[in-house]
């Protein structure tokens, strides 16, 4: 009934006659003609319906050019054009051109952001550090089922997901190694190259970074959207203090839990890496025990578990301060959220470099 | 399908069900063309799932809903676009968009007619924002940006975008200061008169159930109990009825519509 909606226009002596349906469909070549007519009287008794868009054109006319004289209205169809002209009288704020001085401006702004941002991190992690020592020197304001619980979360059921990717890495070290030792004839060296990365670097790396993804999103999220939706203003005018009750929890779990799942990274790329030796290159799994025990120092295991607490602590900061920075709509808490995965992973190889030069420089 | 001039929505047996609760057993309901009709009921008889299941968000288990002629479950893709043009939806907290500005969420219904230019379109949509009652600023911002009655305009002027024959308000005072809810009340009041708007009003709020609505319908007891104009639903001595129009907020709010009338 609507899609066929048309308007005529007639000239008469002393202007235009419009008949037919000047409504929301109709309005842009209505405009378009009328823009082209000579002005003078509009004769509107034979319009069938008019609505606001049909109006607006209408009084948009008579308001830009002289001598438009609009006939024919009834009181209702005067009313709806008064009430549509009503609305020209307010003023508009036309957007200002963006001038070099608002680019320089909004550089600052950035660079003061990011500064601020770091702060904001580092308050946090002061908070949380301040709120664990207080519960460690009062036991009982630690809350033991909510750390259970996220250990749960974070821990227990990262444990498939941990578990298969340092697998197939051992795999995909040995068989490549294999590949490039093979022309030297040192195929047996293929158990050093596997326990050193692994144990050094990739275990936990890999571990802290699908850790990161898994983790951080969840913590930013959940605490992310308890702000949304007020809660976290609650529970202050309630007296419980949110950083007890939902980053100290996330945090130690997290503390506790990464090094274990490291653990089971190393222990399973082992396993993955020795698997594909024996049966690619060889080399029996009694061999690869005797060279692993043998000729792997215990100091890069050290290595590899000493920064589990700190990437745990990164992890936990990041997405804890990300939920805590979510306003009031749904917009932002996705973006958080996105956000503290970057910072998280980024974080993490910027803290993994970083001992790296740390080890080499002590000798370890 | 007939389209009686004088019934814009006909509801005829109408059942709901969640599981096991049943919310609506064989309701009907007629509202009016170009009547403001206020739907009124005690928390969780339906009122909102009343209004979903008409325009057609809700599944019904059983029944017919008939909008301007059109059966809303059985219509063909196309039909039902046509009518979707045809009716505006305000929910409650105005459900807009929360990633476009204001102007935005108002020129996302006008994309849909593909005669409209850019320009056409954004000056249409700073009309419907100024007749919603926003100030002209308020269309940059973005609705995390506004206050909770603003939003409310704002989704209003998103309904109002194609100048539908029907308007469907969800609780549209709810959560208003009692000025900006009684200059709510004005504004639905005069939509309906310049516009010709029918309106189908889902409140709680007893002023404006005195200051704008021609016709009240009750649900009660999964059904429609009475539909009739105020002064019918003062003498209805069904007791719910009796105590939500003669308890001592109705009689606060009484006075207010005899200053309007004298």
């Amino acid at each position: 009934m609507q899609a066929d909606e048309r308007y005529e226009l007639t000239r008469t002596d002393d202007g235009i006659a419009l008949s037919g349906a000047l409504t929301v469909r109709t309005a842009g070549a209505l405009r378009d003609d009328l823009e082209h007519a000579e002005a003078g009287t509009l004769d509107l008794s034979a319009v069938t319906r008019l609505d606001t868009a049909g109006a607006w054109v209408l009084a948009d006319l008579r308001r830009r050019r002289e001598g438009i004289d609009l006939r024919g209205l009834d009181t209702k169809r005067s009313a709806l054009i008064e009430t549509v002209s009503a609305t020209f009288d307010q003023p508009r704020a036309e957007p200002a051109p963006i001038t070099l001085r608002d680019r320089v401006d909004n550089l600052g702004r950035s660079v003061a952001q990011a500064f601020r941002f770091q702060m904001d991190l580092t308050a946090h992690l002061g908070e949380f550090l301040a709120r664990l020592f207080y519960c460690l020197a009062h036991p009982r304001e630690l809350r033991v089922t909510a750390i259970v619980h996220h250990c749960q979360e974070v821990g227990l059921r990262a444990v498939p997901i941990v578990s298969l990717m340092a697998f197939l890495i051992g795999v995909v070290l040995a068989f490549q190694g294999a590949a490039q030792l093979r022309q030297f004839g040192a195929e047996v060296f293929v158990v050093d190259l596997i326990a050193i990365s692994i144990l050094r670097e990739l275990g936990i790396l890999l571990t802290a970074i699908i850790v990161a993804g898994r983790t951080a999103s969840a913590f930013t999220a959940a605490i992310g959207s308890m702000k949304m939706r007020e809660e976290i203003d609650a529970m202050r005018t309630l007296g419980v203090n949110p950083a007890d009750a939902l980053i100290v929890p996330r945090i130690v779990a997290l503390l506790l839990m990464l090094p274990i799942l490291g653990l089971i990274a190393n222990i399973m790329g082992l396993f993955g890496g020795g698997l594909m030796a024996w049966l690619d290159l060889g080399v029996s799994p009694g061999m690869f025990r005797t060279r692993l025990v043998e000729d792997t120092d215990i100091s890069h295991l050290i290595v590899g578990m000493i920064k589990a607490p700190f990437f745990a602590l990164i992890i936990g900061v990041v997405g804890c301060q990300g939920g805590m920075r979510v306003k009031s709509d749904a917009e932002s808490l996705g973006q958080m959220t996105s956000a503290s995965v970057v910072t998280a992973i980024f974080a993490v190889i910027m803290a993994d470099a970083l001992f790296s030069i740390f080890f080499e420089r002590v000798g370890m | 399908m007939t389209e009686e001039p004088d019934i814009a929505i006909r509801v005829r047996g109408l059942v709901n069900r969640f599981g096991t609760h049943t919310v609506h057993d064989g309701l009907d309901l007629d509202v009016r063309r170009g009547e403001v009709l206020g739907i009124v009921g005690g928390s969780g008889t339906g009122k909102s799932v009343l209004l979903r299941s008409i325009v057609g968000l809700v599944t019904p288990a059983a029944g017919t809903v008939e909008v301007l002629g059109t059966d809303v479950r059985t219509a063909d893709g196309e039909t039902r676009r046509e009518l979707e043009m045809r009716w505006g939806v305000m929910f409650q907290d105005g459900a807009l968009f929360s990633s476009l500005t204001v102007r935005e969420n108002v020129e996302v219904p006008l994309k849909g007619i593909p005669s409209l230019d850019a320009d056409l379109r954004r000056h249409l949509a700073n009309m419907k924002i100024a007749i919603a009652g926003l100030p002209a600023k308020a269309g940059d911002n973005y609705p995390a940006e506004l206050s909770g009655g603003m939003r409310k305009r704002a989704g209003l002027a998103r309904a109002l975008a194609l100048d539908p024959e029907i308007v469907f308000l969800d609780e549209p005072t709810a959560g208003l200061d009692p000025i900006g809810a009684s200059a709510f009340d004005d504004l639905i009041r005069q939509l309906s008169e310049t516009l010709g708007l029918t309106v189908f009003l889902v409140t709680h709020d007893l002023d404006t159930l005195h200051a704008c609505c021609d016709r009240i319908a009750v649900l009660a007891e999964k059904k429609v109990l009475v539909t009739g104009t105020m002064d019918h639903m003062l003498q209805v001595d069904h007791p719910w009825v009796h105590e939500y129009f003669h308890g001592p907020r109705a009689r606060a709010a009484q006075p207010a519509r005899d200053d309007k009338k004298g």
